[in-house]
């Protein structure tokens, strides 16, 4: 049996390699998406099943276990025969949502480490590309009804053979792609960084040994399951239940409806989706992969010491899925699936587990993306541009103190670009950019604050897009506290106020020079009781103007001032 | 120059002084506690301690915490803030993040409350055209409330400004004439570059702890002359670099990272006597590490340096980085039963079990303890209890021995600490082999043995004090001035004459500057760099230029290959972006002999252990122990081996061998 000492080593070992190779794809990648969004992860899989041995910490929460869906399929694939088998130096590339993906815009490649002749284990990764076809820059649809409208769907094939990239099937996908010339930077990232993981794992095992190695990775993945099942201890029995809401699928305006009972038995937990809403006809479905993958980062959110692995997923039991939006098939339109269905589904993860360890869980967060597209022609520079504009929102009161202002989204961890940097590339001015005021949900532990933006086209004609979510209703309050403020968007034309149909979602407003944009990004839930606020704190926030007077009043009635 | 020379640097418990006699060689050392909140207190006492006639030394060279504990304990002087009509919460809402990748918690504190930003009437747009006027009345106004409002600093941000400061430097103007001092931060002063958060956070952590470091310094210098000082006293900046006390309060953010800079600077002045220019430094202290790479005798500098949280400091400062690991790093067993170190650290307070202070969870230094690298002699009773504590906490959940136990801590503490050197140096395009590990701070010198082995790096060098690196950073810095200018255009675009002309305007004005100080210079020499990316990036890569003239094909060929060097990519079809220049002004002062830091009356003919003791090397090895300053200069040892002295001790693994330079720093060869 290894020892223990060695088994620490090397976890931290393979947890470095996986940490460098997210790195090097960030700081060597073109597209701001993943160089400054970091919207991409890097992970090291089993070569027998697929599963995660480990990943980089600071890849992007979404793809948390994710790519193990879609290495399993190349596996499976390649016995089946449908896929080549690999040689070495090969990579291969994959996007397609129905073979264990996310949205098309993730492409993944994925490499097999050899050693002695033989596959030692996987590495993949994903990176968000910035454009995979389909009927709108960038793939947010938001009123896409089938997959073709999406874009370019590839299934897992040899980009790189011997080494080589293949210059044929490169050409393909570059026919198929907006902005496609500075592609070749971002593909060369994205395969430079699993090099610099194959060499780096390749040292390890050198020093180690291939046997000890395969031995800590059974170990670690015993104790990353044994360490889950601890923290799940801490959950008395019951069933827990919570919904949440999708303000609508971006086709037909209805809202569609997680339904989730957690049920803790034989020491795991088992999340039961049945009773959600069907497929939709919009984009707002969700894939299998992702589905799991989000429940996998809500508890890596709540139990945030357990190594992501494998073995840490193994307690954790997810069913009712099938026949839902949340497993949708080929060709339901899945694009709103990683930014928004997933935050849904984290939320309704929070939203109930919140009753069991309140202290560990906040109140829900805003859980949106916030994605504003604008497209159109910039005359001063004579060119077309696509600019999107992500923001963040108010966070949930926990029982530690109130949410924080303006948070990243509960799948991301990149920052949102500066407001210098957007007027610079983009023909537009900033009116606003400031704290939504009043939107923090009530509580003991108040909801942070969404933003509230307002921007102008100056100059050219464009068509703006939103997908974004929490329209119909605020970020879910926990254990009394009250929702946070929902979502609105407001398109003023010639002075004119329209809300979008869908409220959160809407495709190619047009717009001319001189009509505005405005964005109230959703505040956080609030935690506890809102008498048990300390006035004085209620107090402070009406001094800074976070709350008018009366909203305070309203909202923490019975408390008085000092 | 013919006094002598101070370095006097404040740390988190100590404050630590060395005085060097150029005539003679001669050098008095002090180490004496911390005094809080006013540090000038220990200042003195230093001197005092080492016995220093204050009227007899030419320079002072001071390293100073102040600023650096204001912004982290939030204890900064009431500043207000001015900005342009809609983005006064710009300094709250950051750049939408969370403190940690993992756990929606977390808690942010906006450098400047929200009752004292106020906003005016102006716009530029981001060519640094107008599109709204500024509110002369509007600004009036709000710079009166403020005033009324007791704020004792002022700082004008106007979106843009990077691009036209005419708004911000009107706005300034006017602000003068009702500011009852000189605490007036203009954002675009500071930094011209675009991003308002960071240049918002920069300008505001500039206002909001200028008094602070302005009274302080005052104070000192006034208690220093009371003391028959007659000189200037100079202050150490983060980029390595120095400057008058008088002039230091205008850009006090720069001091912000000034600590971790001095030891850089020391190691990089030690290094070239010692005729090794490569090093990977490594200062391990109570609750952290810090670490940078230095690479032909140059320290590493970057303009985006975090602080901390959300806290963008983004002017060129000495590129350190923290891990979150040191002496006081707690070992745990965790809930799946894997043997974790850190991050949670005892600290200094309660501390390791050993210091005896109430601490109860077992730490590195305890485990340190255990294995006989640290003498149990001087911990007393404590000794047992880190025993019982490992005994208990770590070896009887894994069923090891208490010294098996020890040695996992440690080693999975190294684990940790070689990935992250490895991610600053060898993540970077470096070649481990290439380099030397320079150990200082109390621990760094236990570890650093086994760390170069894990990360195959050849050799250890620890300076003759490592205790005191960061005061003699103090007093070997150079003068220094750094200039970033902005163009962000493609290369192609580039007027290259404007290049020529905005290196040799920048190199002037740090030569002017430079020549204002009444300092002895051995000469002024100027570095250039350019950070450039490929059209369509956004991350930065510098390449440093041989001269201030480069042409155009140079610069695109520089930045491909340092390119390749960091990724391993080629990208032939893609040409370079241009974004800032920079040029940094040294003058260099005259070398200090450094082979006096360790008293040569002391040192003993041969190299005769003081002791032997029982230390852990996979399994008990009677080990001998040396007092360093009774070595003699020429000494050929051979590991296992235990170096002591006042502020530290060094490790010598088996195998490794030991020999020292005439400055008497111990050159430790690593065994493959």
């Amino acid at each position: 049996m290894i020892d223990p000492v060695t088994l620490a080593v090397i976890q931290a070992g393979l947890q470095q390699v996986c940490d460098e190779m997210d790195m090097t794809f960030s700081r060597a990648a073109f597209s701001p998406v993943i160089a400054e969004a970091d919207d991409r992860s890097d992970g090291i899989y089993s070569a027998t099943d697929g599963s995660l041995i480990a990943q980089g910490s600071k890849g992007l929460p979404v793809f948390v276990g994710v790519m193990q869906f879609s290495t399993r399929t190349i596996l499976e694939r390649i016995a089946a025969g449908v896929t080549a088998p690999p040689e070495e130096g090969d990579i291969y590339i994959v996007n397609d949502p129905y073979l264990g993906g996310t949205h098309l815009m993730d492409v993944r490649f994925a490499m097999p480490v050899w050693r002695g002749g033989r596959i030692f284990c996987w590495l993949s990764n994903t990176g968000h590309w910035p454009d995979t076809g389909g009927a709108v820059p960038g793939g947010f649809s938001a009123s896409a009804i089938s997959a073709e409208q999406e874009g370019l769907r590839i299934p897992p094939v040899k980009l790189f053979k011997k080494g080589v990239l293949d210059p044929e099937i490169y050409q393909i996908i570059c026919s198929n792609i907006r902005v496609s010339e500075q592609r070749i930077g971002d593909v060369k990232a994205q395969a430079s960084a699993l090099l610099v993981g194959a060499e780096r794992l390749g040292a390890l095992l050198d020093r180690y040994g291939d046997a000890t190695v395969i031995e800590a990775i059974a170990e670690m993945r015993r104790l990353a399951a044994r360490q889950m099942r601890a923290m799940i201890g801490l959950i008395p029995e019951r069933v827990y239940r919570a919904t949440a809401i999708v303000d609508s699928d971006g086709v037909v305006n209805e809202p569609l409806t997680i339904a989730l009972a957690v049920t803790k038995a034989g020491g795991g937990l088992s999340f039961d989706f049945s009773g959600s809403s069907r497929p939709c006809m919009g984009p707002m479905n969700s894939v299998r992969a992702t589905t799991l993958s989000s429940v996998y980062l809500a508890i890596r959110h709540i139990f945030p010491d357990v190594p992501i692995s494998a073995g840490a997923f193994e307690p954790l039991e997810v069913v009712g899925i099938e026949g839902t939006f949340l497993d949708a098939h080929y060709p339901r339109p899945v694009s709103g699936c990683a930014a928004e269905v997933s935050q849904r589904i984290a939320e309704v993860v929070f939203a109930a587990l919140v009753q069991a360890v309140p202290g560990h869980v906040t109140a829900a967060p805003a859980g949106t993306s916030g994605n504003f597209g604008l497209g159109g022609n910039d005359p001063e520079k004579g060119r077309d541009y696509v600019m999107y504009q992500i923001s963040g929102g108010g966070y949930g009161g926990f029982a530690g103190g109130d949410g924080i202002a303006n948070g990243c989204s509960t799948i991301g961890i990149s920052k949102a670009p500066p407001v210098e940097i957007m007027e610079q590339n983009f023909p537009v001015i900033y009116r606003r950019y400031a704290l939504h005021e009043g939107s923090g949900g009530a509580g003991e532990h108040r909801g942070g604050f969404g933003l509230d933006y307002e921007i102008e086209l100056l100059r050219g004609e464009a068509r703006a897009s939103f997908v974004m979510d929490h329209g119909r209703v605020g970020p879910q309050g926990a254990l009394g506290g009250k929702d946070g403020a929902v979502n609105r968007v407001e398109v003023i034309r010639d002075g004119v106020v329209m809300v979008p149909e869908h409220l959160s979602k809407a495709q190619d407003i047009a717009l001319k020079p001189g009509d505005r944009v405005r964005v109230r990004t959703p505040g956080g839930g609030g935690y506890g009781d809102p008498a048990k606020r300390d006035p004085a704190l209620v107090a402070e926030d009406v001094r800074l103007g976070r709350y008018t007077a009366e909203e305070a009043a309203r909202l923490w009635p019975g408390l008085r001032e000092g | 120059m013919t006094g002598l020379v101070a370095g006097v640097d404040v740390g988190g418990t100590f404050t630590d002084l060395v005085v060097f006699d150029p005539a003679s060689g001669a050098v008095r050392l002090a180490k004496v506690p911390t005094t809080l909140p006013n540090q000038s207190g220990g200042v003195l006492a230093a001197f005092e301690a080492a016995g220093a006639n204050l009227s007899g030394i030419d320079l002072i060279v001071h390293g100073t915490t102040t600023t650096t504990n204001a912004v982290l304990e939030r204890q900064l002087a009431k500043t207000g803030f001015v900005t342009t009509l809609g983005f006064r919460d710009v300094l709250e809402l950051g750049r939408r993040t969370r403190p940690q990748a993992y756990g929606m918690h977390g808690a942010f504190t906006p450098i400047i409350p929200r009752d004292l930003r106020l906003e005016v009437p102006e716009r530029m747009d981001a060519r640094g055209r107008v599109v709204t006027p500024l509110d002369e009345g509007a600004l009036r106004a709000a710079v009166q409330r403020l005033r009324e409002a007791g704020c004792e600093a002022i700082v004008i941000h106007l979106l843009h400004a990077y691009a036209n400061p005419a708004h911000e430097l009107r706005a300034g103007e006017i602000a003068a004439e009702n500011w009852p001092n000189d605490y007036i931060t203009l954002g675009h002063k500071l930094l011209s570059e675009s991003r308002e958060y960071e240049r918002g956070v920069t300008a505001a952590v500039n206002a909001s702890v200028q008094p602070l470091l302005e009274r302080y310094v005052a104070r000192l210098a006034d208690q220093l002359a009371a003391r028959g000082y007659a000189r200037d006293l100079l202050v150490m900046n983060g980029n390595g670099g120095m400057v008058a006390a008088k002039d230091v309060a205008k850009e006090a953010v720069k001091t912000v990272m000034s600590g971790p800079a001095s030891g850089v600077m020391a190691a990089v002045a030690t290094g070239r006597r010692a005729g090794i220019t490569n090093l990977l430094t490594y200062d391990m202290g109570g609750t952290s590490t810090d670490v940078a790479m230095i690479r032909g005798g140059v320290a590493p500098v970057s303009n985006e340096i975090e602080v901390e949280y959300a806290m963008p400091i983004h002017v060129p400062m000495v590129d350190v980085r923290t891990v979150g690991a040191g002496g006081g790093s707690i070992a745990r067993i965790d809930a799946g039963g894997m043997l974790r170190v850190g991050p949670e650290s005892a600290g200094s307070d309660p501390g390791p079990v050993c210091y005896g202070r109430g601490g109860t969870r077992v730490t590195i230094s305890d485990a340190n303890l255990i294995l006989g690298r640290l003498p149990a002699s001087r911990f007393g009773q404590a000794a047992e209890a880190a025993y019982a504590a490992m005994r208990e906490q770590i070896a009887v959940p894994l069923v090891l021995s208490v010294e098996a136990a020890a040695e996992a801590v440690i080693r999975i503490a190294n684990t940790h600490m070689a990935g992250a050197i490895r991610m600053v140096s060898i993540s970077m395009g470096a070649d481990p082999r290439d380099f030397a590990l320079f150990a200082f701070g109390g621990a760094g010198p236990l570890h650093a043995v086994a760390l170069a082995k894990e990360l195959n790096v050849p050799k250890v060098l620890i300076p003759a004090r490592p205790g005191i690196t960061n005061a003699l950073g103090c007093v070997v810095a150079d003068l220094r001035h750094d200039f970033v200018r902005t163009l962000n255009r493609p290369l192609d675009s580039v007027d290259m004459a404007e290049v020529h002309g905005v290196l040799a305007a920048q190199e002037a004005e740090g030569r002017r500057l430079i020549g204002l100080e009444k300092i002895a210079l051995t000469s002024i020499r100027a570095e250039y760099s350019a950070d450039m990316q490929f059209v369509g990036q956004t991350h930065l890569l510098r390449v440093t230029l041989p001269s201030a003239l480069p042409d155009r094909e140079d610069l695109q060929s520089r930045f491909e290959a340092a390119y390749h060097a960091r990724f391993r990519v080629d990208l032939p079809t893609i040409r370079a972006n241009l974004v800032n220049l920079n040029v940094s002004v040294i003058g260099e002062r005259p070398a200090l002999d450094l082979s006096r830091l360790i008293d040569p009356e002391g040192r003993k003919e041969g190299a005769e252990p003081s002791a032997t003791r029982r230390v852990w090397f996979d399994g008990w090895r009677d080990t001998p122990v040396y007092w360093r300053d009774h070595l003699p200069l020429r000494i050929g040892l051979q590991g296992p081996a235990v170096i002591e002295q006042m502020d530290t001790t060094v490790v010598v693994d088996p195998g490794a061998r030991v020999t020292s330079d005439a400055d008497g720093n111990l050159i430790i060869e690593v065994n493959k």
